[in-house]
């Protein structure tokens, strides 16, 4: 990586001036506005099994029918919020952030070339 | 139900000369296909990372083929076989902390890197020092892991070939070190991953036929296989195993005996989930794809197939302890390790053992290769070219030196399958997982996220949850100081006969993950260093991608 960058710091400014726009803080603001939220979802979910397996064990094993407990639908619920955030996440980065992240770097292209 | 007769010799179950031929087989069309795709003379980027020429759909398959590994097919069956529920918690950490590699670190690292993770954690700070932690991390997360991966390696070999003996159990794994070396000499980053998307389809389809078969001989019913799992304990020569049948089904078995185990396990827990996404070799992996897009695409693909993987692992694992049975899976070479395996024999006797155990030698090949690559890239490029050599060196000479760090890392790969024979894969997996969380994550997110971090901050994060780690592992009970078990007469620790342990907990993580965060913070907000023109460019390349194909035309 030196090599490259330090070829960049010579044309440092494009970088300053584009991350000082009021596009790109809308951009990192969207960013964050959605993968912070889903982390703190997706720990807090997956602590609250954790925690519910290790010091609710009873109320875990409670059978809910034949064999299949709370424990068990808990940890393929666990699957499940997975398979599904991937889903989301993929579809919104698609949708909401692709575009303007692209557009963004387009213009950062523009702004070195003069 | 479970009679194994075979184990109750304690020898080799199934036909070893099946198992080396089904073996040499994989070896020699993996090998050729290595040669046919990727040999001759290579640039560092073909090296390092196959050119960046991967799609994100072949790369999230070699990164299940990667993370699928002998701890995670071996050792979580062995795990649900003998624990039931409390080897399941393992699979949901290894899958869940996929998200934190989806949602904050795949591609950003691809946007703002181009091989190693020392390339984005040194960014924007002083690239000496930082480089050189960084590396020091990496190669300590990787010998833990390749601990677990030749760990793996030792058992299987001693199961299926029939070597109890030392010496011969010590050959077997250089061959297996020999092998891997040769495909990382031959094919690089693009024959490695070739082997892992070979090896990731071989192994998902066998493990979805047994997982069939296995529900098949219960109906379908999966309540009903939980049942068969229950009542083979029920029946074991063990009366402790007969005591606590009934509750494979629910969590405490294994973590809930006391209030240590407990806590133990939520720090396992937090390790797994924390772990994941500052393991070298997977962040290496993201280089392999050319843009941040398919740097997604793999993740998404990684995940549905680990989740999927890991669905069919339970039935593995319950299928093991119903139809083989906690006593001969107690009595193998290997122990839990063996559960799998044993399984394939109970269901397709010597051909489907041969297969599995293939494609289990397969898994320990190609992860072995990653983690090589990883290694080497790492010795090479972060500390031999840039930290050593101020970046005045040849390609040629860059090449030569992680041409010989493989070399280098293969032998220790070699001397590592030779301790902790015993130990359970997933078990010491989950260390490597803790140090990576320790030392690597903090700074990841750091110099991804906060603006106001640097080179102290860096440092301090890195040394300090590195040190930590280590250090409690090395005074807590997995190295010494575990009562001797009546049954083997052995402790369960890695060292017989002293024990020098302080720390209560198996696992590190609960103390030095928050330490390595906390140090991280510490050290930036004591230091008043801060490059803005840095920031602002790694800041800008991480979210719009700019500036990533000129990196890798370079």
């Amino acid at each position: 990586m030196s090599h490259e960058a330090r070829d960049y710091t010579d044309n440092a400014d494009p970088y300053l001036a584009l991350q000082q726009t009021q596009e790109f803080g809308d951009l990192r603001r969207k960013f964050r506005g959605f993968v912070f939220p889903m982390t703190a979802f997706f720990l807090a979910w997956y602590f609250l099994y954790v925690l519910l397996s290790i010091f609710a064990p009873d109320f875990m094993g409670q059978k809910v029918f034949g064999n299949i407990n709370i424990g068990l639908l808990m940890g393929l619920g666990q699957f499940v919020t997975t398979f599904a955030i991937t889903m989301i996440y993929s579809r919104w980065a698609s949708r909401e952030f692709d575009p303007r992240a692209d557009a963004l770097g387009a213009k950062l292209d523009g702004i070195k070339e003069h | 139900m479970a009679t194994l007769t075979p184990m109750a010799a304690g020898a080799t179950v199934g036909n070893p000369w099946l198992n080396i031929a089904i073996f040499a087989s994989f070896v020699i069309v993996t090998l050729g296909i290595v040669i046919k795709v990727a040999a001759g003379k290579k640039s560092a980027g073909e090296y390092y990372t196959g050119g960046a020429s991967f799609s994100g759909t072949q790369n999230g398959i070699a990164i299940a083929g990667d993370y699928l590994s002998a701890a995670s097919f071996l050792g979580i069956a062995g795990a649900i076989a003998l624990q039931g529920y409390d080897g399941f918690l393992y699979s949901i950490g290894f899958l869940v902390a996929w998200l934190v590699a989806l949602l904050l670190v795949a591609e950003l690292m691809r946007n703002t890197g181009r091989f190693t993770m020392a390339d984005v954690l040194s960014y924007r700070l002083k690239q000496r020092p930082v480089r050189i932690a960084a590396a020091t991390s990496a190669l300590a997360v990787s010998f833990f892991y390749l601990l677990a991966q030749m760990a793996g390696a030792g058992g299987l070999v001693s199961l299926l070939l029939g070597v109890s003996g030392e010496a011969a159990q010590n050959i077997v794994i250089a061959v297996v070190g020999a092998v891997m070396i040769a495909y990382v000499m031959i094919g690089g980053m693009k024959g490695t991953t070739w082997v892992q998307i070979i090896k990731a389809i071989l192994l998902i389809t066998a493990t979805a036929i047994m997982t069939v078969w296995v529900l098949g001989k219960f109906g379908f019913n999966l309540s009903g296989l939980f049942q068969g799992a229950v009542d083979t304990a029920k029946g074991s020569a063990n009366e402790k195993t007969v005591a606590t049948a009934d509750k494979l089904l629910t969590p405490g078995l294994k973590y809930g005996k006391t209030d240590t185990t407990k806590i133990d396990f939520i720090s396992l827990s937090l390790a797994l989930v924390l772990g994941t996404a500052g393991l070298p070799h997977v962040l290496q992996r993201f280089y392999t794809v050319p843009t941040s897009k398919q740097a997604r695409k793999s993740v998404e693909w990684a995940i549905w197939l680990i989740g999927g993987f890991y669905l069919l692992t339970l039935v593995i694992g319950f299928g093991a302890g119903a139809l083989v049975g906690p006593d001969a899976i107690a009595k193998a070479p290997g122990k839990a390790n063996a559960a799998a395996p044993l399984l394939a024999y109970e269901l397709g006797g010597s051909p489907l053992l041969g297969i599995i155990s293939g494609i289990a030698f397969a898994t320990i090949l190609a992860v072995v290769a990653g983690l090589t690559i990883t290694a080497s890239a790492t010795f090479a490029h972060d500390l031999y070219k840039v930290a050593f050599k101020g970046g005045n060196v040849t390609q040629e000479q860059e090449m030569k030196v992680a041409r010989w760090a493989a070399i280098g890392f293969g032998i220790i790969a070699v001397l590592g399958g030779m301790f902790a024979k015993d130990q359970n894969i997933a078990f010491l997996v989950a260390l490597a997982f803790a140090v990576a969380a320790s030392a690597n994550l903090p700074t990841i997110l750091y110099s991804l996220f906060w603006k106001r971090f640097n080179t102290r901050g860096a440092l301090w994060s890195i040394y300090g949850g590195l040190i930590s780690a280590i250090t409690l592992i090395i005074f807590s009970p997995v190295v010494s100081g575990k009562p001797v078990e009546a049954a083997t007469g052995k402790s369960p620790s890695m060292l017989q006969g002293v024990d020098f342990h302080w720390f209560p907990l198996d696992n590190p993580g609960l103390i030095s993950i928050p330490l390595g965060f906390f140090l991280g913070w510490l050290g930036s907000v004591t230091s008043k260093e801060f490059n803005e023109s840095k920031y602002a460019e790694m800041e800008v390349r991480s979210l719009t991608g700019h500036g990533v194909a000129e990196a890798i035309d370079h």
